[in-house]
């Protein structure tokens, strides 16, 4: 059975339209994710599919129970974990803890056995008692994922988990995300706008960008949808290179990442040669060269034609590296 | 906490020179209604609060859980209208510091009415929250509800020597008959406006229908 299928759900804001006929389905026991930038509409997709929020058209199952008719039973059925931080710092972590239990009606008998498992699924069994003002913003997080355990849900939505926070709580979170996958018979939904995110946990991924799902597949086959390698050149004249390279049909694309050229390539190995040499006869000094495979940022760049982040890095495929190469 | 006892005190006794009315001494006459403007103002403004917890996330946590709508609301009208009475017994133990006069009897009448009192008030709080995207519209409520509900509710001064015009500003002001209520058991031989059982009926009238677009503004809204 599915765990979430949506039909052409949709959420207006105004004259926005925030998520765009949106139809997915995932399976139980995946760890589904929703990749996209800023604005791109996956919180919107998230509050629907947990009913604080009515779609606009179209409707959602989860767990089987409609969204817009059985939100009762859709909310008893699912944990969720929000963008934004939920839980009160005026009451100690076990004291959330309780409360949530009591929202769920987990029965008082085994409350205290099971925040005693959840906490320490996060390794926050010693601060407990600390009122969760003392907390750092990693170990917030680490509460709210606990806490929306408490209740044994089928379904766990997971709103940009890792959002803010430092790499070491970051891969804390990823381990406890990838354990409880091991341990329980539990489906995660997660959205993120990190790339590596995505890659290292999703066992499937729909891209997300501009209200709509413009790709959705495992990690390995959105890589594999690229054909291909990406080149990685730091040169002393990355303009002039990248004018000699559109001339030729050496590269699928070209992008320019903090300086560094990235250029897809069919076939690195027999590529190579022909762009080192296409590098020294335009007198373009080439200081480093490697070798690597796509990233889920090289598969957002190639559905989208732009960048993930919004910081770094500009797009030089196509149109725009030709108008831009003939505007000079 | 501080604000109703600058108003007992020294509205209080400033007010007493030159406001006579015949009978009463200024204090026990304004007592009622500040009893009235200490409910008014809490419950609203805890109401009104409703925003903030939404604006944090914590509101979400609640509205995910399997609890009904009216259920939630309920909660907060009993989590808001607790705070409001606390503040309005405070108030009453304050009269009796200042030395007011008032009998147990007047108190123990004074309670329930003032319980029938903070449920409308504190729906009208939500139902206002349920309507505002932010806070920043937080004073314009306080400008434009508050203080007239406050200062045309003859909290400060007698109704009844208005001129007629006037007078109905304060006739469509529930709270008017609110601090009527209090003024009739809390004071000996105090001349109502409408006599006790129709300032009740009215009250109770007002609260239900706060209640009942309350729940669907709040539903509505979340
Ligand atoms: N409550 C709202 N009112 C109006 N617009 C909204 C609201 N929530 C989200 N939006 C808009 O909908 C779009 C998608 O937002 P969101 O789902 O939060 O994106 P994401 O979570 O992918 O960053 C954005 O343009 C955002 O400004
Ligand atoms: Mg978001």
């Amino acid at each position: 059975m599915n765990a979430i299928e949506t039909m052409d759900l949709t959420r207006k804001f105004g004259s926005l339209t925030a998520v765009d006929n949106v139809n997915l389905k995932v399976t139980e026991g995946e760890i589904f994710g929703l990749l996209g930038p800023n604005g791109a509409g996956k919180s919107t997709t998230i509050s629907m599919l947990c009913t604080i929020m009515k779609p606009t058209s179209g409707t959602a199952k989860v767990n089987g129970y409609d969204i817009v008719h059985e939100p009762g039973q859709v909310r008893g059925s699912i944990g969720i974990v929000f963008q934004d931080p939920s839980i009160d710092d005026k009451l100690t972590g076990r004291e959330n803890m309780e409360m949530h239990a009591d929202l769920y009606n987990v029965p008082r008998d085994v409350m205290h056995s099971r925040i005693d498992e959840v906490l320490q699924l996060v390794e926050l069994e010693d601060r407990a008692s600390d009122y969760v003002n003392t907390y750092s913003g990693g170990m917030r997080r680490r509460l709210e994922i606990a806490r929306s355990l408490i209740h044994y849900p089928r379904v766990l939505f997971l709103d940009e988990p890792t959002l803010g926070l430092d790499p070491q709580s970051r891969d804390h979170i990823w381990s406890y995300i990838r354990d409880l996958k091991k341990r329980e018979n539990i489906t995660i939904i997660l959205t993120t706008h990190y790339m590596e995110e995505a890659d290292e946990l999703c066992d499937r991924i729909a891209i997300i960008d501009r209200s709509r799902i413009i790709a959705m597949d495992t990690p390995h086959n959105l890589k594999e949808e690229l054909k291909g390698e990406i080149i990685i050149l730091q040169t002393n004249n990355n303009d002039r290179l990248v004018d000699k390279l559109l001339e030729t049909e050496l590269a699928d694309s070209i992008t320019e990442i903090n300086g560094e050229l990235n250029l897809k390539v069919k076939n690195a190995h027999t590529a190579l040669p022909r762009i080192v040499e296409l590098a020294v006869s335009n007198s373009v000094y080439v200081d480093s060269i490697s070798i690597r495979e796509p990233h889920l940022d090289d598969v957002f760049m190639h559905f989208t034609g732009r960048e993930i982040r919004e910081t770094g890095g500009r797009a030089l495929t196509g149109m725009g590296a030709r108008i831009r190469g003939s505007l000079k | 906490m501080i604000t109703p006892v600058l108003w007992l005190v020294i509205f209080g006794s400033g007010l007493g020179f030159s406001l006579t009315i015949p009978g009463f001494n200024y204090q026990q006459f304004l007592l009622p209604g500040i009893i009235a403007q200490t409910l008014l103002f809490t419950a609203m403004f805890l109401g009104i609060s409703v925003i903030w917890d939404r604006q944090f996330g914590f509101m979400k946590e609640i509205l995910v859980a399997p609890i009904g709508r009216v259920s939630i609301f309920a909660g907060k009208m009993l989590g808001v209208g607790t705070s409001a009475m606390i503040q309005g017994l405070i108030v009453i133990l304050l009269g009796f510091l200042i030395g007011i006069p008032l009998s147990l009897y007047a108190v123990c009448l004074a309670i329930p009415l003032m319980l029938l009192i903070t449920v409308g008030l504190v729906c009208i709080g939500l139902i206002i929250a349920s309507f505002m995207a932010s806070l920043e519209s937080f004073g314009t409520i306080v400008t434009f509800v508050n203080m007239p509900m406050f200062f045309l509710s003859g909290a400060l001064f007698p109704v009844m020597n208005l001129p007629w015009w006037l007078k109905w500003a304060f006739y469509v002001n529930p709270l008017t008959y609110s601090v009527d209520a209090l003024r009739s058991v809390m004071i000996n031989g105090w001349h109502s406006i409408l006599p006790l059982e129709y300032n009740i009926l009215i009250i109770v009238v007002f609260d239900v229908v706060t209640v009942v677009i309350g729940t669907y503004a709040f539903g509505k809204r979340q």
